[in-house]
């Protein structure tokens, strides 16, 4: 029941918003919504923790601990967002930069979007899950091609054919796996059911599952961002509306990376060694490497937090990679409290961008003065993105560190190296944004600022105290992945 | 014994004397397709009437070599006609017949007329050997990936067990043999100086490749290579035949079928002159420059038929 | 119709594929992309309804009639309706030069029968000897994405792609689940559209359909 609310609300709402998504009141209706949706997940939520993993509609949709605190995290930020856009586009329309078309597209587009993530993270098909996240790809497209803009429609054509590439690898590593499971399942519907290939993955043949593993983390990892396939996320970051910046951050990677360890608990069930950890853990500290070191020659402040979340896309995929309860926890909690921090913070980046009517960092100034409630809340999640304490990002970043440098020390070099130059890269420049002489103006509608707090009252708590059931929670879902 | 020593003299005697026919059937073929009456079919065997009862000019510091040539070649062509199976496999000459000998002996062929081209010094003859050699150089290597093909389905780059592989085994379609026959055809149209590569009846000195090597020839000189170059479109068309088309090809000891494997022979040629005519009709000489790409796709499609038969016809 | 007889067309079929994939490679005019583009899916039609046939998986008929809609008539229909009211016809500019792409073709074909080698010899499909020209294609159809220079063709190098994805699934395991494969055509038919509404706007804003205009996003 909360199944069918949960996907089918986004998937009406995107469809009524299609219609209706110029009117006065789109934007509340959006936020109405996602609201729902936000609801029926956490009652979904409520019933997975006490009754354990369940299977709906002939084991098409599968639900345990691990995709189901994704999926209330995507709701949850999704409603945040959503209350977010309403006085953002509300400022972007009045700027004159969308008109009523656009806006319409925009609010079926979200829905829409939430609607594929939410699919891609309940389905127990692999093969659905691989086309739900071409139509994330889809409708993400239009939304970062949104402005028109001869930037904006860089981007999209960049992430469009670039994604477009990298989920065709995933496509390829699907039907390996459909490949090796037809051997051991035979054919028909049921062998692309993650359950089933779960029961039996220790006899899937092991060369074809390497093959596809490598595939399918090229491919689904073009889309988590991880070097060197990520060119498309800073641009897409940049140049799209603020709040579909900061769901591509906080969710879109998240569910890309879902898909890579969904497929790596598979991979070594068959394979019985750390092959494909091996491979994510190099893919990650790449990725950490190359997104930190690209953070000092920014000059966009979008651009700057999209190199942010390679880094931190890195970081997780490290830890995933890893291996181990605790690595896995760590990845967990890292997930969740990027998410929620990267939204925030894209939140007030997006205001400050609008109240001085630019992205370069150089011609934001003096946020605290004009508007303390964002320079507050940028300054505040940017030290909680770099992990500084007491945030749950240091939490979880002190847990990989330690994990990493227990069981591969090498690596701790890299990562120790690479968040130093992103703390010197980012807080030197959120400084000068903040404090400095002031050039912004004032906003025909009050931004909401409530989200940026939340989110970051969220990861605050999260840095001091872990609720038990919410440990209890991460532990589960970090026993399933292995 | 006796019988495959007369097979193979008749197919020598064959080959070499039915040259000239085919050429005068492609040409009379053309002239038919252009609404032409045409010369008829004997008038390459007139024109070298004519050119061995002339008395042989030579230019002044020719040296030997450039009188030797005409010979080379024609021994060339000649001896490639003895060693194709055309008729029968197990002729006395055939063991030699090895597709990469066979490759070598037209380079040998074109070796020698270039040389002779460069010989006299002109500005024509060394224009046409360079183009000549331009050509050649992408041609063999295009050749020899062609002969790979059938020596991987053969087991053998021997000419004869080829022929009899293909020829004599379950019908078997494959994909790869398709594309070595097409790069097979478009190679031999530029080593046979064909249109869209040469064109053997121009004049034009700007466009022209094989016509530019013998201009310094006369008389039996020049009949002798007019006649070579006949054979060598004969030998291709053979060559052509027994790898792709090869049945009615006799076996061991099957002498009583020689009639037959005659009938096919001829039935084959008249077809293959008459689209090749066709061919010539329809498409224009392209530019010079645009040959490397012609014989480039040759090559490719020689090698695409190779990796398919290695990966597909296992 | 023999088994073995049958394995055999299929195999000239597949080679055919690899011919168009090298002929895309090769070609010049968006028009005559297009049209191979719809003789490739013509093939893999062809292909598809014959391993339908001689393995008696019936379903395999629904994909290939699907195919056929969505391959052979509707998206070359789209992107030919596209052409004309863009009114561009001779737009193919490549970033190397035409021998080279090939040599490099020929390379990838090489790389990909290797790669296909083991997985083949695990298949008990007719077909598995076609995986590697499955992954050939799909290599091929990928190097024309990258060397191409214009929006167009690229975005027939990514249907290309998957097409022989497409082939890849039937020649390995008589295709995917039919939900599955429902999905991936709504997907690709969806993306055609989006990249139609977008060489409107890209051309509207640059006047031109050259990615080349498309390279401001750059770190400094």
């Amino acid at each position: 029941m909360e199944l069918i609310i949960l996907l089918g609300v986004p998937l009406a709402a995107g469809l009524l918003l299609a219609l209706y998504g110029h009117k006065e009141r789109a934007a509340e209706l959006n936020a109405v919504m996602s609201f729902l949706t936000f609801v029926a997940a956490a009652f979904l939520t409520a019933r997975v923790i006490r009754d354990g993993p369940m299977m709906v509609w002939e084991e098409n949709f599968f639900i345990d601990s691990f995709n189901v605190f994704l999926v209330a995290l995507t709701a949850f930020v999704g409603f945040t967002t959503s209350l977010f856009s309403r006085p953002y586009m509300r400022n972007e329309h009045h700027a004159g930069k969308l008109n009523p078309a656009r806006l319409r597209l925009y609010h079926s587009m979200f829905q829409l979007f939430m609607f594929t993530m939410l699919l891609a993270l309940l389905t127990n098909n692999m093969g659905i899950l691989w086309v739900a996240m071409e139509a994330a790809t889809l409708t993400t497209v239009l939304l970062v091609s949104l402005y028109r803009t001869p930037a904006s429609l860089e981007a999209a054509w960049k992430y469009f054919i670039l994604c477009g590439v990298g989920i065709a690898q995933a496509l390829f590593g699907t039907i390996l796996l459909y490949f090796a499971a037809e051997r051991v399942i035979g054919g028909g519907g049921t062998s692309l059911l993650w359950t089933h290939l779960n029961d039996v993955k220790g006899q899937l043949e092991p060369t074809v599952l390497s093959l596809a593993f490598v595939f399918l983390l090229v491919g689904y990892g073009t889309k988590v961002g991880l070097a060197p396939l990520h060119n498309w996320l800073p641009d897409a970051h940049a140049e799209g509306p603020t709040p579909v910046s900061a769901v591509l951050s906080g969710l879109l990677l998240n569910v890309a990376l879902y898909a890579v360890v969904r497929a790596k608990v598979l991979v070594d069930g068959a394979l019985q060694t750390h092959f494909a950890g091996n491979l994510m853990m190099g893919f990650g500290l790449f990725s950490v490497v190359v997104g930190a070191f690209f953070l000092s020659r920014q000059k966009d402040v979008k651009r700057l937090f999209g190199y942010s979340s390679i880094e931190h896309m890195g970081i997780v995929t490290f830890a995933f990679g890893m291996g181990g309860p605790i690595a896995n926890f760590a990845a967990l909690l890292h997930m969740t409290v990027h998410s929620l921090t990267k939204s925030a913070i894209f939140f007030t980046v997006g205001h400050a961008a609008q109240k001085t009517g630019t992205q370069l960092i150089a011609n934001i100034r003096g946020l605290a003065d004009t508007n303390p409630a964002i320079g507050w809340g940028l300054m505040l999640g940017s030290l909680a993105i770099l992990g500084m304490p007491p945030f749950g990002v240091f939490a979880s970043e002190f847990l990989i560190l330690t994990t990493a440098m227990h069981e591969h020390p090498w690596a701790t070099p890299f990562l120790l190296v690479s968040l130093g130059v992103a703390f010197a890269a980012v807080f030197s420049r959120v400084q000068e944004m903040v404090f400095g002489e002031t050039t912004a103006k004032r906003l025909p509608h009050s931004p909401a600022l409530i989200p940026v707090f939340i989110h970051l009252g969220l990861v605050l708590m999260l840095g001091l105290y872990i609720p038990p059931y919410l440990a209890d929670w991460y532990r589960q879902a970090a026993a399933l992945i292995g | 014994m006796i019988h495959s020593i007369f097979t193979q003299l008749l197919q020598t005697l064959l080959i070499v004397g039915l040259a000239p026919l085919l050429v005068g059937w492609v040409n009379q073929c053309r002239a038919w397709l252009q609404n032409k009456s045409g010369a008829g079919v004997l008038q390459p065997y007139r024109v070298l009437h004519k050119l061995f009862n002339k008395d042989a000019v030579l230019a002044d510091g020719a040296s030997p070599l450039f009188r030797l040539a005409p010979y080379v070649q024609f021994g060339c062509m000649a001896l490639v006609g003895t060693i194709v199976p055309v008729l029968a496999t197990d002729l006395p000459f055939a063991a030699a017949a090895d597709v990469i000998a066979l490759v070598g002996l037209f380079a040998l062929a074109r070796l020698f007329a270039a040389l002779a081209a460069m010989d006299v010094g002109t500005a024509f003859g060394s224009m046409g050997a360079r183009r000549e050699m331009l050509v050649a150089c992408l041609a063999e290597p295009a050749l020899l990936m062609v002969f790979f093909t059938p020596s991987l389905i053969a087991q053998s780059t021997s000419l004869p067990t080829i022929v009899e592989t293909l020829a004599h085994r379950e019908f078997v379609l494959y994909p790869s043999l398709a594309f070595a026959a097409i790069a097979f055809y478009m190679v031999s149209l530029a080593e046979n100086a064909r249109i869209p590569v040469d064109n053997p009846t121009t004049h034009l000195e700007l466009t022209m490749i094989h016509e530019a090597m013998i201009l310094e020839y006369s008389a039996r000189h020049l009949a002798l290579i007019e006649w070579a170059s006949a054979i060598k479109l004969m030998n291709y068309s053979v060559i052509g035949i027994s790898l792709f088309l090869p049945w009615g090809i006799v076996e061991a000891e099957g002498w009583l079928l020689i009639p037959v494997a005659l009938a096919a022979l001829f039935a084959k040629l008249l077809a293959g002159g008459a689209a090749l005519a066709l061919l010539e009709t329809l498409s224009a000489k392209m530019r010079i420059f645009r040959a490397p790409e012609f014989l480039g796709t040759a090559f490719l499609l020689a090698v695409l038929g190779m990796l398919i038969r290695l990966a597909l016809e296992k | 119709m023999t088994p073995t007889f049958a394995g055999q067309l299929i195999n000239l079929l597949a080679a055919l594929l690899l011919l168009i994939a090298f002929a895309m490679l090769s070609q010049r005019r968006v028009l005559s992309l297009i049209y191979l583009f719809a003789w490739q899916g013509f093939v893999l039609v062809l292909s598809t309804t014959l391993v339908a046939y001689s393995t008696g998986q019936h379903h395999l008929y629904y994909s290939a009639a699907l195919t056929l809609i969505l391959k052979v008539f509707a998206l070359p229909w789209i992107l030919h309706r596209l052409i004309i009211r863009l009114n561009i016809k001779w737009d193919v500019e490549t970033l190397i030069n035409i021998p080279t792409t090939m040599l490099l073709g020929i390379v990838l074909v090489i790389f990909a029968f290797n790669l296909a080698l083991p997985i083949s010899q695990l298949a008990s499909t007719v077909t598995k000897n076609t995986l590697g020209i499955a992954m050939a294609c799909v290599l091929l159809a990928f190097l024309m994405m990258i060397t191409r220079r214009k929006a167009v063709p690229q975005v027939i190098g990514f249907l290309a792609i998957e097409n022989g994805l497409f082939f890849a699934a039937t020649s390995a395991t008589y295709g995917m689940p039919m939900v599955v494969e429902f999905g991936v055509a709504l997907d690709v038919l969806v993306g055609t559209f989006i990249f139609g509404i977008f060489f409107f706007q890209i051309r509207e804003t640059f006047d031109s359909l050259d990615i080349h205009h498309l390279e401001k996003l750059k770190e400094d």
